[in-house]
């Protein structure tokens, strides 16, 4: 009977011992982007300074939505981290789904983070995610070609330039294309391009009371600028390309110009993979005088789901990550083209990284996006190249789609602006806001 | 008697046979070759058939980059778990249907066919919530009871084909024999029906290594199988079609040699009463 509980005793002390020894594992959900690969890649820095353990769940970006989506709203407790963007940011935080990172400490310098991604991560002052790394959207040139089509770029260049050069660089018979613009549906990809670039153009998707605006004048102009644009100066099968269709373009030496991510320019530079790599200038998205450029804002950024037992630890590893301390082991071990850019003011003061090509023109990209006044007249929505509200999505997808059957030639451009219409104001209809 | 066919009418078929067969098989010979081009060839334009810079530094990077083996232990758990089960409880029930079938029969194997017709998305939310009050997410056991209960309307009406084919009168002298009804379903119908069962196991695990949405909506760490490895190497800013076809490759490689040993099975049951 003795040695029946005292076996008992020794186990309860061993399973407390062990417990107590047993490393913390973090569960944090990620997609697979470079700096995020990087990131795994440098994991055991963290883990050796604070013991804890981290397992990666690399996932597909559309899956990783759906995913923390439902883990969210079940407080299925899945994930202690979650990679999610500017979009889901706002919705989520206001919801009270996302842990606030309001108490982070001294040492991480919060000020530090660039205010457009501060801002487009907080809510009503509040941050809820961190940035890991940030973009906007620019001009990547080929300069050797501009140079022969007897133009040159200015650093913050207009609609009618661009498409002026784009026309000049063509040479369909040699294959090289003058522009390269997102066609393929979805409100990532085309939907991205084409809502940032209408702001230049003084259009938005809703007026003050959330009436959509794709009858507008302006709208029209936009639509029919970059198609016709696309048809005399873009390369065949546009419709079907997103970043990365484009990206294998531009690599190749078939565009002249390619307006996407700033994330882009370390891609495009790096004659590893591209065939240009020394031969690509840098340049502000185009305006059309009317005050607003058409570059957008985007972050991908860490969040605590408030389902997760590991804030604590959570919030550890996300001072890790997004610490100035981790851009200099990236440095350190991959060079300064390589570290995780647009998140932070001192990056872009310090000596080291100024000499990257690239660097400065980001940076003035990203202060020029505004997402709380995105467009020239007043809008009730938070974002550039998006509204910030949970139904855009999925309609900003169906629109999408519409303006790709267009760009296809498979329907007008007043068919399109015709359908997008009525699939917005239905939408919003059925959500309440009309 | 069988109808003489003439030499030319059967190479007439033989190529149509081999265009359609590498047809089918061309998505397969792609992901195959693309796993050894490098990201820039991947991409190229016009397409690289043969002629590129072969390279294995792919198949190098998904390696040190993912457990494979944890990911493959997992898929082979899973799609054999869920096989196993399904048959445990699709044999009996296939054997009710087709000898001792009740007046709403044929109703029942219906309405089990057309659950097949939910979208499978409209019941995420009340499996999410159960798993989760079970505490069961993330397990072999909600995995498998999952792609048992998704699968078992195919297997309860493939066996019942199979089964419907074996006569009565057989299962008949076998109880006039004095056998029991368990004798007669494990030692009399299971060896007749053997070719049948085989490749109903063999679908069923081919089925549940390709499922996707479940396993990687109810998988994070523990049971993710090569599903959720495949996924992992997609990428919304960067290139990544070469890693990607690597990583295909290596999910895809043990069901297809799995396939090719037990191909004259497959279509021994899949044909299966087909001909009289």
């Amino acid at each position: 009977m003795l040695s029946s509980k005292m076996l008992g005793l020794t186990t309860a002390i061993a399973l407390v011992a062990t417990s107590g020894v047993m490393a913390e594992t973090l569960t944090i959900a990620t997609v697979n982007n470079g700096d995020m690969i990087r990131m795994q890649g440098l994991t055991d820095d963290f883990t050796s300074k604070t013991g804890i353990d981290v397992e990666w769940v690399t996932l597909e970006e559309n899956v990783l939505r759906q995913r923390v989506t439902t883990d969210i709203t079940t407080k299925g407790g899945q994930f202690d981290i979650m990679t999610i963007g500017m979009y889901e940011t706002p919705i989520w935080g206001a919801n009270d789904w996302l842990v606030p990172l309001d108490d982070l400490s001294a040492d991480y310098d919060v000020d530090d983070i660039l205010p457009a991604m501060r801002g487009g991560l907080s809510v009503d002052g509040t941050l809820y995610a961190a940035p890991f790394y940030g973009e906007s959207s620019m001009i990547m040139y080929r300069t050797d070609l501009m140079d022969a089509a007897g133009m040159e770029m200015p650093d913050a260049p207009t609609w009618d330039f661009v498409a002026d050069a784009a026309r000049a660089m063509t040479d369909k018979d040699n294959e090289v294309y003058g522009i390269c613009l997102r066609g393929k549906a979805g409100w990532g990809e085309n939907m991205a391009f084409l809502t940032a670039t209408s702001n230049a153009f003084g259009a938005r998707w809703f007026d003050e009371n959330w009436n959509p605006q794709f009858d507008s004048a302006q709208w029209k102009q936009t639509l029919e600028f970059y198609i016709d644009l696309m048809n005399e100066a873009g390369p065949p099968g546009a419709a079907n390309n997103g970043f990365n269709e484009n990206l294998a373009l531009f690599q190749q030496g078939k565009c002249g110009m390619w307006i996407d991510a700033t994330v882009a320019a370390s891609f495009v530079t790096n004659p590893d993979d591209s065939t240009v790599a020394d031969s690509v200038g840098f340049a502000l998205a185009p305006d059309t005088g009317l005050g607003k450029r058409g570059n957008w804002l985007w972050a991908w950024a860490l969040a605590i789901p408030a389902g997760t037992q590991k804030q604590a630890e959570a919030k550890q590893f996300i001072e890790w990550a997004t610490s100035k301390d981790y851009i200099e082991l990236v440095a350190e071990n991959e060079g300064w083209a390589n570290v995780p850019p647009g998140a932070r003011t001192s990056l872009y003061e310090n000596p080291n990284y100024k000499d990257i090509p690239f660097a400065q023109m980001t940076l003035q990209s990203i202060l020029s996006a505004d997402p709380t006044s995105p467009t020239v007249d007043p809008v009730p929505y938070v974002g550039v190249q998006f509204a910030a509200i949970p139904e855009f999505a999925g309609m900003a997808t169906q629109v999408g789609q519409e303006f790709s059957a267009a760009l296809a030639g498979q329907q007008s451009v007043d068919e399109a602006l015709a359908k997008a219409q009525a699939i917005a104001t239905e939408e919003m209809e059925a959500a309440g806001y009309l | 008697m069988a109808r003489a066919v003439s030499t030319r009418t059967r190479a007439i078929y033989t190529v149509i046979a081999w265009a359609i067969g590498l047809l089918i098989f061309f998505p397969i010979l792609w992901i195959f070759l693309t796993s050894f081009k490098t990201e820039a060839d991947a991409i190229s334009d016009p397409p690289l058939f043969f002629f590129f810079d072969w390279t294995t530094e792919n198949y190098g990077i998904v390696q040190e980059r993912s457990n494979y083996v944890r990911f493959l232990y997992n898929s082979i758990i899973i799609s054999v778990g869920s096989t196993i089960l399904g048959l445990l409880i699709a044999v009996p029930a296939a054997w009710s249907m087709a000898f001792v079938p009740g007046k709403r029969t044929k109703d029942i194997l219906l309405w089990m066919l057309s659950t097949k017709m939910l979208p499978a998305v409209g019941v995420l939310y009340p499996i999410v919530l159960i798993a989760r009050s079970l505490g069961i997410y993330d397990t072999y056991v909600l995995l498998i009871g999952v792609l048992t209960l998704i699968n078992l309307p195919i297997i309860v009406w493939m066996l019942y084909t199979y089964f419907k084919e074996i006569p009565v009168d057989i299962l008949e002298a076998a109880r006039m024999d004095g056998a029991s009804l368990r004798n007669e379903i494990l030692y009399v119908l299971t060896p007749m029906a053997l070719p049948g069962i085989a490749s109903t196991m063999l679908l069923n695990i081919i089925l549940a290594w390709n499922e996707a949405f479940w396993t990687l909506t109810l998988t994070t760490v523990d049971a993710a199988p090569l599903t959720a490895f495949i996924a992992s190497y997609s990428s919304p800013e960067g290139l990544f079609y070469a890693k990607l076809s690597a990583a295909s490759t290596m999910a895809i490689a043990p069901i297809l040699v799995m396939g090719w040993f037990s191909q004259k099975q497959l279509v021994r049951g899949l044909t299966f009463g087909a001909v009289k």
